[in-house]
């Protein structure tokens, strides 16, 4: 499938905002949040930035995003609109999460059922952007499982957590004399879930076989042996434009190396590394934080480039 | 709405049939189906630098062809592709706006250009590439199965059918109720035996394809035989030529 930078920022972006808000909100209901207008001015203009902004990038998909209202009514049949749905929902706890972090003496009353509300409601967005794509069975790298688990929500969950923790620790480490060796801890433990179940979803997508063209063409099995012959079209369509994407094998292979190691493994030893020298944590975690974007922003190209459609079958 | 409607084994379906073994690849199905439909309901279907290097545009029919090699020998095999108006059409169903429809009267797949905001999911959800999003409309494309043909009352009955259909000199295409057992296309799927593409997919297509007869039965041996001229005038030449080359 064609990688279109507006998807891949949209899914990276805004996951990585869902998680923040996630992590924000169970901060909120375990009250370890640092006090002071600071930290709840910078977390939630982060995170709701993340989200907009993300949003924001998959508008620029539309070929009409004035018609962009009518995408919300889907919800009873379509992944996409549910999504939707659920975003533009997720907004009202968000915003009621952040008056009750800024005005506390306000607003107090509506922090634990909006951090609750926002907790769901992002855990749910994420879920339907990756059943998007889960949900196409012409794709079938993006229905691999691990026993019954889909591997692809499993991958944007994994993925919004990690980049929603390591912002939550930039934030910690501006805002806070030092943050909780328990939570650096837990930053390295999700940066290595994500990548082992990223590395799961490679190994089940590298062993999947593709149907073959007389199955595409439903021919029965006297037929042994079956070529393309004279092309449909002189010029690229938009079939192949857009589902025709192939990558090279060795490229794929340095470009999943790229990925865990620049976007999993260096963070990890630079948290690690910033948790000894405790001084320089902050130092250690912006860098790790955008590492981290970086191989998230990796993984989501091959995520599209490494993904074959059938419709690329019957160009042989 | 994005729904699909509800619909049993009584519902009409109107599809295509299209015979594999008779195509001969001459693409005038794709020829009419564009100049048909870029006037008519799905119009236009643009196209960018007709003249030039590189010229691309919307098509809503593509032909492909195949070398087949089997047992009893090889053949050639001509594969013309377009919209399967399916059952389970989950191009109906993951259009976040509800511009997708399929029709409950006749099982037609559509598209509301005017809801249409091109964002090409369908066309992801569709695994036979039957859809194509127009590159200067903005909006999606695919076969309307001619319905502002086949229930025209402007134009002679004979030629209510799609443009495909009319157009194709071997007549390797058929239009009909698939639903209706007692239709010439529902007997053409029993005699010849349909298989559907993709089929383990179960996107239920309406439209069928009827596959290849194999090869002629002939034993290679019997086919051409050299000639040997053994009587007459080049029978005398070749009586002296082989005595002189011997």
């Amino acid at each position: 499938m064609h990688p279109a930078y507006s998807v891949i920022f949209f899914t990276t972006l805004s996951g990585a905002g869902y998680g923040l808000l996630a992590v924000l909100g169970i901060g909120f209901l375990t009250d370890s949040l640092p006090p002071g207008t600071g930290f709840a001015l910078a977390s939630m203009t982060l995170c709701l930035g993340l989200i907009t902004g993300g949003l924001l990038c998959s508008s620029l998909h539309l070929h009409h995003p004035e018609r962009a209202l009518l995408a919300f009514s889907q919800w009873r049949s379509s992944w996409l609109s549910r999504e939707g749905v659920a975003a533009l929902a997720t907004f009202l706890p968000a915003g009621g999460l952040g008056l009750a972090m800024l005005f506390p003496s306000w607003f107090r009353w509506l922090g634990a059922a909006s951090a609750i509300a926002s907790i769901l409601g992002a855990a749910v967005t994420v879920f339907c952007t990756a059943m998007i794509y889960a949900s196409l069975k012409p794709v079938p790298q993006w229905r691999v499982s691990w026993g019954r688990l889909p591997l692809t929500p499993l991958v944007y969950f994994a993925f919004a957590l990690a980049g929603g923790m390591l912002c939550q620790l930039v934030l910690l480490c501006l805002f806070t004399d030092a943050p909780a060796q328990m939570f650096i801890a837990a930053n390295c433990a999700v940066l290595t879930l994500a990548w082992a179940v990223k590395m799961l979803y490679w190994r089940r997508i590298d062993s999947l076989v593709m149907p073959s063209l007389p199955d595409a063409i439903g021919l029965r099995g006297e037929w042994r042996r079956m070529r393309p012959f004279d092309p449909p079209h002189t010029e690229p369509n938009y079939l192949q434009k857009e589902m025709g994407y192939r990558i090279a094998r060795k490229h794929r292979d340095m470009l999943r190396r790229l990925a865990w190691s620049g976007g999993g493994a260096v963070p990890i030893a630079l948290l690690l590394a910033g948790a000894w020298l405790s001084e320089a944590l902050w130092l250690a975690s912006l860098p790790a934080a955008l590492l981290l974007l970086a191989g998230t922003l990796l993984e989501r190209w091959l995520f599209f480039a490494e993904a074959q459609h059938t419709s690329s079958l019957y160009y042989g | 709405m994005s729904d699909l409607p509800q619909r049993d084994k009584n519902s009409v379906s109107l599809g295509l049939v299209i015979d594999l073994d008779t195509c001969v690849g001459c693409h005038a199905c794709v020829v009419s189906c564009k100049e048909w439909n870029t006037s008519g309901h799905p119009a236009p279907l643009s196209d960018s630098d007709p003249y030039g290097q590189s010229p691309s545009g919307t098509f809503l029919n593509r032909v492909h062809s195949y070398e087949l090699e089997g047992d009893a020998g090889g053949r050639t095999m001509y594969f013309p592709k377009s919209c399967l108006h399916c059952e389970n059409a989950a191009c109906v169903s993951v259009c976040p706006t509800g511009a997708s429809y399929k029709r409950a009267e006749d099982g037609i797949v559509l598209v509301d250009e005017e809801r249409c905001i091109g964002c090409g999911l369908c066309a992801w959800a569709c695994p036979y590439g039957a859809r194509e999003m127009d590159a200067i409309g903005g909006v999606m494309k695919k076969c309307t199965l001619c319905i502002d043909r086949i229930y025209n009352s402007n134009i002679p009955p004979a030629e209510r059918q799609p443009a495909c259909v009319n157009a194709c000199p071997a007549g390797a295409r058929h239009f009909g109720d698939l639903n209706d057992e007692n239709s010439h296309v529902a007997k053409l799927v029993r005699e010849r035996g349909a298989q559907d593409p993709l089929e383990h997919l179960e996107y239920r297509p309406t439209n069928k394809y009827l596959p290849p007869r194999r090869p002629s039965s002939v034993p290679a041996e019997k086919r051409l035989q050299p000639v040997v001229a053994k009587e007459g005038f080049l029978g005398w030449v070749d009586g002296i030529l082989s005595a002189l080359s011997k």
